[in-house]
């Protein structure tokens, strides 16, 4: 039986372009009432949204760190202008808090400093999280896409080497990035003159196929699922394989509440049938999906011995 | 000036040598498994035709880039490892990789043969290119499909390595590397099988009103008329609605195809080592046309002489072309 009281929770990244008003009140919320145990702040999609969460930034990590959260700050996913190198310099430059690394322009700054290794890394096999390791990292999140047999090898590997393990179990998979931004495009506007119109969709602007399907969502310069992924009833079997943390991704329903499902799922307080409702309650009509945990296409959700 | 080699796509060995007696500076193919991002049914070569084909090419004067360009997951390392030996023993002139366990691997084992940085890496900044020329002894970066001239010019000053740059093909709207649209509709991954929207998961639906749909793994990804001519389901060419946008559009991009033959001087100019034509699953006479043209455009902007750029630009004649990122940054 895995031990999975011991398993940490952690607070993904928001991904979307949430109001500064948004996030203090998310944050808020979350540091009172949430059972989690780590919390990634920072922008990791657009460096044009950057600007208008600086100023609050300190004041959340406070909050968050009083109520006992550790705090981690992820740097941008995609880095190409002198705005974005400077970004990922300086947050490598950092020592006061942990960081987790998205692009090799912050692995090339942070050198073999201690790091975190993230979703947009491609840390897909035991080779480059030994590559990874040697190079200062002390904890991989493994892309969402990996089935669960690669799970296990890489988590083993990893662990092996001292290393931290993590996997999204909650929330939509970032399935593309562009040097394009899709939402301003949708507008007839071009990114350099976006005028911020991703703040209009908390949770992703729906793409609908013409017969009706929803089938993505578009996140300004992201493409995300239109699926949440929903490994809950697969936590058991990741903690077995070794994974040390879980992380929940912000979406625009109440993620506290989704915290406490995992936790308390995870604590053997909650049956994995009524979990799982309570779950879907909380998620709407949202679809769920684990296809890519299980090497089928991802937007599936397959039943399990486990599942309900 | 840049010496400006010429790259082009070796799908089978019978385009290699096509390729080559063109023209080619240089081909680049991969092995027929998930090692290479072109892992289509009916392409790439045997362990023996790879032998046969280098020969053929050095004999010609053209080297061969062998592509490893995907991401081993983890278990299955081994199947990459291989294939990196077996182009060495063969004597290929680079291997294009993208993951740094493949990239670490080469460097130790095979530290006589070059690496090329393949544009799986998506390294788009100075300082994610040095970390693989640093690291790995990277010789050269494929570039994303995403700089204008004046940042490749830029990046070249700041980068200890060669460029090179796509020219002409398929337009990638995604960051390479970074994409798993296509195992999220049908679970084969693009990162880790080298698949990319699946021949084997296209139908083309016929509707009652004389409409064609085009469907991945059951989901439309585009809509014609009787009167349209239907287009591939890639699933970031398609038209979808969005909630203002309930006519459908091209939410990524249109069908569309990268032609930078009139930026071509330019990018000469800006010091863009290589001009990689994209197009492995393209047909030996597409191949031929192609390199043919773009070898008399290379040599005579080598030699000092106008470039006669209508031929080039003539290649996709009859179908929509851009330049992409290349000429503004108004298309991002």
């Amino acid at each position: 039986m895995a031990v999975t009281n011991m398993t940490k929770l952690t607070l993904g990244p928001i991904a979307y372009h949430w109001s500064a008003d948004r996030r203090r009140d998310f944050y808020a919320r979350i540091a009172d009432e949430a059972p989690v145990d780590e919390v990634y702040l920072g922008e990791v999609i657009c460096s044009k949204r950057a600007p208008f969460q600086e100023a609050d930034l300190p004041t959340i990590i406070e909050r968050l760190e009083r109520a006992g959260k550790r705090v981690v700050l992820s740097s941008l996913a995609e880095v190409m202008l002198t705005r974005e190198r400077k970004a990922t310099a300086d947050m490598a430059a950092m020592d006061s808090h942990e960081i987790e690394i998205n692009n090799a322009a912050g692995l090339y700054a942070r050198g073999k400093r201690p790091h975190r290794i993230g979703l947009f890394m491609n840390a897909y096999n035991e080779a480059t999280i030994k590559w990874m390791a040697d190079q200062g990292a002390t904890h991989v999140v493994l892309p969402t896409e990996l089935p669960a047999p690669a799970i296990a090898v890489a988590t083993r590997v990893a662990r092996d080497l001292g290393l931290d393990v993590e996997v999204q179990v909650f929330g939509r998979a970032s399935l593309a990035v562009s040097a394009r931004c899709y939402h301003a495009r949708a507008h007839g506007r071009t990114k350099d003159n976006c005028q911020f119109v991703c703040e209009d969709d908390a949770d992703g602007m729906p793409l609908t196929t013409s017969d009706d399907q929803p089938i993505l969502r578009v996140n300004g310069i992201q493409t995300q699922s239109e699926s949440y992924v929903d490994l809950l009833p697969e936590a058991t079997r990741l903690v077995g394989d070794g994974v040390t943390h879980l992380r929940l991704m912000p979406q625009a329903v109440d993620m506290v509440a989704v915290a406490q499902v995992f936790r308390r799922t995870l604590d053997g307080d909650h049956e994995l049938s009524e979990a799982e409702a309570e779950l879907r309650r909380i998620c709407g009509d949202t679809p769920f999906s684990n296809g890519f945990f299980y090497g089928e296409a991802g937007y599936r959700r397959i039943a399990n011995v486990n599942r309900v | 000036m840049s010496l400006a080699e010429l790259i082009c796509p070796a799908g089978t060995p019978a385009a290699l040598r096509t390729a080559v007696d063109a023209g080619a500076d240089a081909v680049y193919c991969g092995f027929q498994d998930a090692t290479n991002a072109r892992n289509f049914p009916g392409l790439n070569f045997t362990p023996d035709e790879l032998a046969e084909s280098v020969t053929y090419a050095h004999a010609k004067g053209a080297k061969v880039l062998l592509a490893l360009n995907t991401y081993p997951p983890a278990g299955r390392v081994d199947l990459w490892r291989q294939a990196a030996d077996t182009g060495a023993r063969f004597g290929v002139d680079a291997f294009i990789v993208a993951d740094m366990g493949v990239a670490d691997y080469i460097a130790r084992t095979h530290p006589g043969v070059r690496l090329h940085l393949s544009v799986q890496a998506a390294a788009s900044s100075p300082e994610a290119i040095r970390y693989y020329c640093e690291n790995f002894g990277v010789k050269r970066v494929v570039l994303p499909r995403i700089l204008t001239i004046p940042e490749i010019r830029q990046i070249r000053k700041e980068i200890p390595c060669e460029i090179e740059t796509f020219i002409f093909g398929n337009h990638g709207l995604m960051v390479e590397g970074r994409c798993s649209l296509t195992n999220y509709l049908t679970g084969q991954s693009t990162n880790l099988d080298g698949v990319c929207s699946p021949a084997s998961d296209v139908e083309y639906v016929r509707h009652d009103d004389g409409s064609m749909s085009s469907q991945l793994a059951g989901f439309t990804i585009d809509c014609f008329g009787p009167d349209e001519k239907a287009g591939y389901p890639t699933i970031c060419k398609g038209r979808y609605t969005a909630p203002h946008r309930q006519e459908g559009y091209y939410a990524f991009e249109e069908p569309i195809s990268l032609n930078l033959s009139r930026l071509l001087p330019e990018l000469i100019e800006a010091g863009v080592h290589a001009f990689k034509i994209e197009g492995r699953q393209r047909s030996k006479s597409y191949v031929r046309n192609v390199v043919k043209a773009f070898r008399a455009a290379v040599d005579d902007i080598r030699a000092g002489r106008e470039a006669n750029i209508a031929d080039l630009v003539a290649l996709t004649e009859g179908q929509k072309q851009t330049q992409g990122a290349f000429e503004t940054k108004k298309w991002r």
